[in-house]
C-alpha cells in the first residue's frame, strides 16, 4: 500500500492529488449527491414547483410495469450478449492456442472490433440487416424469414444482441487466450498420454483451468451490456419497435432527457448506481480471489 | 573525513522499541562492521546514520555536526545498497553522474570525476551499458562507483555483497577492503555473516535484539566475547558451552567431569571453549559419544554429545582424523582457552 | 499442439479463418459500400466485392458538406473527435500519475480518504448521473467546448490503481538512492518515475485513446452547435437523414473513416494494447 520511505510532509501531495480529487468532487460527488436527492422528489410538469415524497418514486417505479419489464429486458440481453461473445471466443480462442504458426496473424485479425465504438457496431450491423438493402435481409428472404427490425420486437432484440455480442468477443478472445496459454504445457501433455483426446482435453482440462477468467469475463460482459450499450440501441432501434429494445440505461436517458421526468429519471439512475456497486464489489472480491492463485 | 557519533539512540515504531540505547564512536578512516542476525535491527541502525529512518531520540553526529535533522542528501554520506538500486534506465555513467548533476557540479569536473572512478574498479568499458546488460559483479562495482564519485565523508553499505555468488563475495569483500584503506573514508557495513565481518571490520559492533553486545576488533571479540551471544555468533564452528560449578579454580561438569580454569569465580556458571582449542588427549576431563565427522581435509568437525548429558558438542581437530560413530573420545584443553559466563545475565564474567 | 495430424491442423485453421471471417464481415462490408457509388448502393442485394468509386466516396466523405448542407465538414469532425480523445488520454494519464505518486509516496493526512474518493468514481460511471452532470458543465459554461467533452471524463480510478500498482513494484531503493543522491519529490518523479512507467503509460494511453475516441453519450448530450460534432456522433446523425436521401456509399466511408484511428492504434501497437487492456481491468 505504501512505501517504507517517504518525502518529508509539505504541503506538495494535497497539490498533487487536488486536480483528480477536484474532477471527482464536481464531476461524480455532487451530481452523484444531486441524483440522490432529486430521487426524492417529484416536479409539476411546468417545472414550477418541486415536493418532497420520500421513496414515492422508487414505489412508483416498482409497481410501473414499463419499468419492471425493461428490468427483466435488461437482464435477459445482457446475458445473452455475454454468453454468445464469451462462448464464440473462448471457441476461437481454444483453436487459436493450438495454432502455432500465424497465431498472431490470427489475432491481429480478431481484435479490431474492440476498437470500434458501440455506435458504430450498431451502425454496421443495421446497415447489414436493413430490411431492403441489407445482405442478410436479402438472404433470409430466399429460405423464406421475412426480416424487419423495425416492426418485429425479437428480431430487433435479436439484432441488438448480434451488434453487442460482435463487438465484444475481441476483448473475451484476447483475454481467454492469455489464460489458455498460461495453462503449463504439461498439464496438456499429461492429458494427452492419459489419453484425452483434443475435444476431451479442451472440456475437461481447458474449460475448468480457465473458469477464473470465465467469471471475471462475465462481470465485465454484462457491465459492459448494461452500460455501454447504449450507443448501440440508440442507433440501431432507438429502444423500439414499441420499447422492445429498451434496456435500463436507455430508459434512464430517454425518460430524463427525452420525457423530462426528473423525479423518475433520478430514481432509475440510483438503482442503476445500486447495481453497478454491487458489479465493481463483486468484480473485486474476483481480483482478491486471484491473488490466492 | 569525518567521525561519527551514536549517542543514545532510540528507534521506535509506536510503542515498540526495536534499538536501545545504542551508543558508539567511529573514528575518522575506521571502517565499522554492524553484524548480527536477522531483525537485530543492524539496517535500521545503518539507515538512520544515512537519514533514511527518524531518530525516535538521542543524536547521531557526523564530522561533529549533528544531523538528526538533515535530509540525507545534506549528511554527506553515500550508500551501497544490497540490490544495488541502480536507476535501470540510465547507462552506468547516468547513474554515477546523477547525484552529482543533481549537486549542479560542472560537466567536466562530473566526467573527471566518474571516469576517475570508473579506472578504480575497472568498469570504464561499461560506462555506455545500462545496468540490465552488466552481470552481478559489475553491477555491484558501479553501486560502489556511485557512492566514490561522490567523495562523501562517510561510506554506508548495506549488505552489498549478499546478491554475489560465493566465491564473488570473497574477491569483492578483499577489494571493498582495499578500496577503504585507499580512499580512508570512515565506512558503516551492515552483514549477518560473521566472516564476512571479521575479515573486513577495523571494529565490529555486534546487535542481538536491539542492544550492542559487544563493540571491538575482531580479536578482542574472539578473545574475549562479552556474552554468550557473541561468544556463540563470531568463530565458526560455533562455541560449545556447558553448565558448571565453580569453586577454587575447578569446574565440575553436570557429568561430575573435572576441568582445571584459571578463574577465580566461585558459583555456577556457563563454561564455553572454542571447538578449535580443545586437543584428543586419552587422559582429557572432557568426554564426547561421537556422533558423526565432517571431513574438511585440512581439519575434521567432530560432532557429538557431552557425555552423560544431552549438551551437543563440536570438536576440530587438525589434519584428517577418524574415529567410530558411537564411540567414546576424551579431549583435553589449556586452562586459559576457557570462558565463563553469568548463568543469569549471559555476561561474561571477569574478574 | 501434441497430435500431429495434419487433417487437424487443416481443420483449426479453417475454424480460424471463419471466425475470422465473421468477425471481419461487418467491415468487410462496410468497406465495400464505401467502394461503390450512389445508385449501386440503391439496388439489393448489395455488392459483396469492392467497387471503383472509393477515392472519390473518400474525398466527398472527407471534404464535402457531408449529407445535408448545413453539417459540419468529416475532417472537422475527425478532428473534434481527436482532440476529444488526446485531451481525455493526456487528462487521465496525467492526474492519475501524479495523485498516485502522492498516494504512494507521501504520507498525508487524508490519504486513504483520497484514495476512497477516487475509489468510487469507479462506480458512477456516466450513464447513472447523466442529468446532475449535465446541469454542472452547463452551469460552469462548458457546454460545446473541448473542456466540456474531456475534463468530466478524466477522472480516473483505474488508471491511478494502475499507477499506483507500478509503483509499488519499483524498488524502495530506488527512492531511497534518490533522496541520497539529491532529488527532491518532483525530481525524483521526473527522472526516475516518468522513465520507468514508459511502457505502462503507453499501454495506457492505448486503451484510453480508444475510450475517448469512440466517446458517444457524452459528446452527445454536451454538444448542440454542430462545429463540435465528433465523429462517432455524426453516424446517428447520418443514418436519420439516410432515410430521406440514402447516400450508404457515404455514411458508410464515414463509418469507416470514424472506426480506421482507433483500429489503427489497436493493431499498430497491438503489444501495448494488449498490455494495457490485462493491466487495467484487474
Amino acid at each position: 500500500m505504501l512505501k517504507r520511505v517517504h518525502f518529508p510532509s509539505s504541503p506538495l501531495p494535497y497539490l498533487l492529488v487536488a486536480p483528480q480529487i477536484i474532477i471527482t468532487l464536481v464531476f461524480f460527488m455532487w451530481p452523484a449527491s444531486q441524483a440522490l436527492y432529486q430521487s426524492l422528489l417529484v416536479e409539476d410538469a411546468f417545472g414550477l414547483s418541486t415536493e418532497f415524497v420520500w421513496f414515492e418514486n422508487f414505489t412508483y417505479l416498482a409497481s410501473d410495469s414499463h419499468y419492471l419489464d425493461a428490468f427483466w429486458r435488461t437482464a435477459i440481453f445482457s446475458f445473452l450478449v455475454a454468453f454468445m461473445s464469451m462462448s464464440v471466443a473462448l471457441i476461437l480462442a481454444g483453436f487459436a492456442d493450438r495454432v502455432i504458426k500465424g497465431a498472431t496473424v490470427y489475432r491481429t485479425l480478431l481484435i479490431w472490433p474492440y476498437a470500434v465504438a458501440p455506435v458504430l457496431a450498431g451502425a454496421l450491423w443495421v446497415f447489414m440487416f436493413n430490411p431492403t438493402l441489407g445482405i442478410f435481409p436479402y438472404l433470409l428472404d430466399m429460405i423464406g424469414v421475412n426480416w424487419n427490425h423495425y416492426l418485429n420486437g425479437t428480431q430487433a432484440m435479436g439484432l441488438v444482441i448480434a451488434a453487442a455480442a460482435w463487438k465484444q468477443v475481441a476483448y473475451n478472445f484476447l483475454f481467454y487466450l492469455a489464460a489458455m496459454q498460461s495453462i503449463p504445457r504439461g498439464v496438456i501433455e499429461a492429458a494427452a498420454i492419459d489419453g484425452a483426446g483434443p475435444v476431451k482435453r479442451f472440456t475437461t482440462i481447458i474449460i475448468p483451468l480457465v473458469s477464473p477468467t470465465t467469471f471475471f469475463l462475465l462481470v465485465i460482459n454484462l457491465v459492459y451490456a448494461f452500460f455501454e450499450t447504449f450507443g448501440i440501441i440508440h442507433v440501431v432501434t432507438q429502444g423500439g419497435p414499441a420499447a422492445s429494445t429498451t434496456i435500463l440505461v436507455y430508459k434512464v436517458f430517454n425518460d430524463g432527457f427525452v420525457g423530462l421526468d426528473l423525479g423518475g429519471s433520478a430514481a432509475q439512475s440510483v438503482v442503476l448506481m445500486v447495481i453497478v456497486i454491487v458489479m465493481t464489489m463483486v468484480q473485486f472480491k474476483y481480483v482478491e480471489k486471484k491473488v490466492e492463485y | 573525513m569525518a567521525e561519527i557519533k551514536l549517542d543514545n539512540l532510540i528507534k521506535a515504531y509506536g510503542k515498540v522499541e526495536v534499538l536501545h540505547h545504542i551508543e558508539g564512536d567511529i573514528h575518522d578512516g575506521e571502517f565499522i562492521v554492524i553484524v548480527g542476525p536477522s531483525g537485530c535491527g543492524k539496517s535500521t541502525l545503518l539507515r538512520m546514520v544515512a537519514g533514511l529512518e527518524t531518530i525516535t531520540s538521542g543524536t547521531i553526529s557526523i564530522g561533529g555536526k549533528v544531523v538528526n535533522k538533515l535530509e540525507p542528501a545534506d549528511r554527506d554520506i553515500a550508500m551501497v545498497f544490497q540490490n544495488y538500486a541502480l536507476y535501470p534506465h540510465m547507462t552506468v555513467y547516468e547513474n554515477m553522474a546523477y547525484g552529482l548533476k543533481i549537486r549542479k557540479i560542472p560537466k567536466d569536473e562530473i566526467k573527471r570525476r566518474v571516469e576517475e572512478a570508473a579506472d578504480i574498479l575497472e568498469i570504464r568499458e561499461y560506462l555506455d551499458r545500462r545496468p540490465r546488460q552488466l552481470s552481478g559483479g559489475q553491477r555491484q562495482r558501479v553501486a560502489m562507483g556511485r557512492a566514490i564519485v561522490r567523495e562523501p565523508s562517510v561510506f554506508l553499505f548495506d549488505e552489498p555483497l549478499s546478491n554475489l555468488d560465493a566465491k564473488l563475495r570473497v574477491q569483492m569483500r578483499l577489494e571493498i577492503r582495499k578500496l577503504q584503506k585507499r580512499l580512508g573514508v570512515t565506512s558503516i557495513y551492515v552483514t549477518h555473516d560473521q566472516v564476512e565481518a571479521m575479515t573486513l571490520g577495523d571494529r565490529l559492533m555486534v546487535l542481538n535484539g536491539g542492544y550492542v553486545e559487544q563493540f571491538g576488533t575482531p580479536i578482542e571479540l574472539y578473545q574475549k566475547p562479552a556474552s554468550l551471544f557473541v561468544a556463540g555468533f563470531i568463530g565458526s564452528p560455533s562455541m560449545n558451552f556447558m553448565d558448571a560449578d565453580i569453586s577454587n579454580g575447578v569446574a565440575t561438569l553436570a557429568n561430575g567431569a573435572k576441568l582445571k580454569l584459571s578463574s577465580k569465580f566461585n558459583g555456577p556458571a556457563t563454561l564455553g571453549i572454542r571447538p578449535e582449542h580443545l586437543v584428543a588427549d586419552d587422559k582429557g576431563a572432557i568426554k564426547v559419544t561421537v556422533d558423526m565427522l565432517e571431513q574438511l581435509g585440512a581439519n575434521t568437525l567432530v560432532h557429538g554429545i557431552l557425555d552423560g548429558t544431552q549438551t551437543s558438542f563440536v570438536v576440530s581437530l587438525d589434519g584428517i582424523q577418524v574415529a567410530e560413530t558411537g564411540s567414546n573420545q576424551t579431549f583435553y584443553a589449556e586452562k586459559d582457552s576457557f570462558h565463563l559466563f553469568d548463568k543469569e545475565t549471559g555476561k561474561r564474567i571477569v574478574e | 499442439m501434441i497430435e500431429n495430424r495434419p487433417i487437424l491442423t487443416v481443420f483449426t485453421h479453417i475454424i480460424m479463418i471463419l471466425g475470422v471471417a465473421l468477425i471481419a464481415l461487418p467491415i468487410w462490408i462496410t468497406f465495400v459500400a464505401a467502394s461503390h457509388d450512389e445508385i449501386r448502393m440503391l439496388q439489393a442485394p448489395i455488392p459483396m466485392l469492392p467497387g471503383s468509386h472509393f477515392v472519390e466516396n473518400f474525398k466527398q466523405a472527407l471534404f464535402g458538406a457531408g449529407l445535408s448542407g448545413d453539417q459540419t465538414p468529416v475532417w472537422r469532425m475527425l478532428l473534434n473527435s481527436l482532440a476529444m480523445a488526446l485531451m481525455i488520454s493526456f487528462g487521465k494519464i496525467s492526474i492519475s500519475l501524479i495523485s498516485a505518486f502522492a498516494i504512494v509516496y507521501f504520507k498525508f493526512p487524508f490519504r486513504m480518504g483520497f484514495f476512497w474518493m477516487i475509489f468510487i468514481t469507479l462506480m458512477l460511471p456516466v450513464e447513472v448521473r447523466i442529468l446532475p452532470t449535465f446541469e454542472v458543465v452547463a452551469n460552469l459554461g462548458m457546454l460545446n467546448s473541448y473542456w466540456g467533452l474531456s475534463i468530466p471524463l478524466i477522472a480516473s480510478a483505474t488508471a491511478t490503481f494502475m499507477f499506483r500498482q507500478v509503483f509499488l513494484t519499483i524498488p524502495d531503493e530506488m527512492l531511497e538512492s534518490a533522496r541520497i543522491d539529491g532529488a527532491g519529490p518532483m525530481r525524483f518523479f521526473w527522472d526516475i518515475l516518468l522513465p520507468l512507467s514508459r511502457t505502462n503509460i503507453a499501454a495506457l494511453f492505448v486503451i484510453l485513446f480508444i475510450f475517448g475516441w469512440n466517446q458517444y453519450l457524452w459528446p452527445l448530450l454536451i454538444t448542440t452547435d454542430t462545429d463540435m460534432t465528433t465523429i462517432v456522433m455524426s453516424i446517428k446523425q447520418m443514418l436519420e437523414s439516410a432515410e430521406q436521401s440514402p447516400q450508404w456509399n457515404i455514411i458508410m466511408m464515414t463509418a469507416l473513416l470514424a472506426m480506421l484511428p482507433p483500429i489503427l492504434v489497436v493493431v499498430g501497437m497491438q503489444k501495448l494494447f494488449v498490455q494495457g487492456l490485462t493491466e487495467t481491468d484487474k
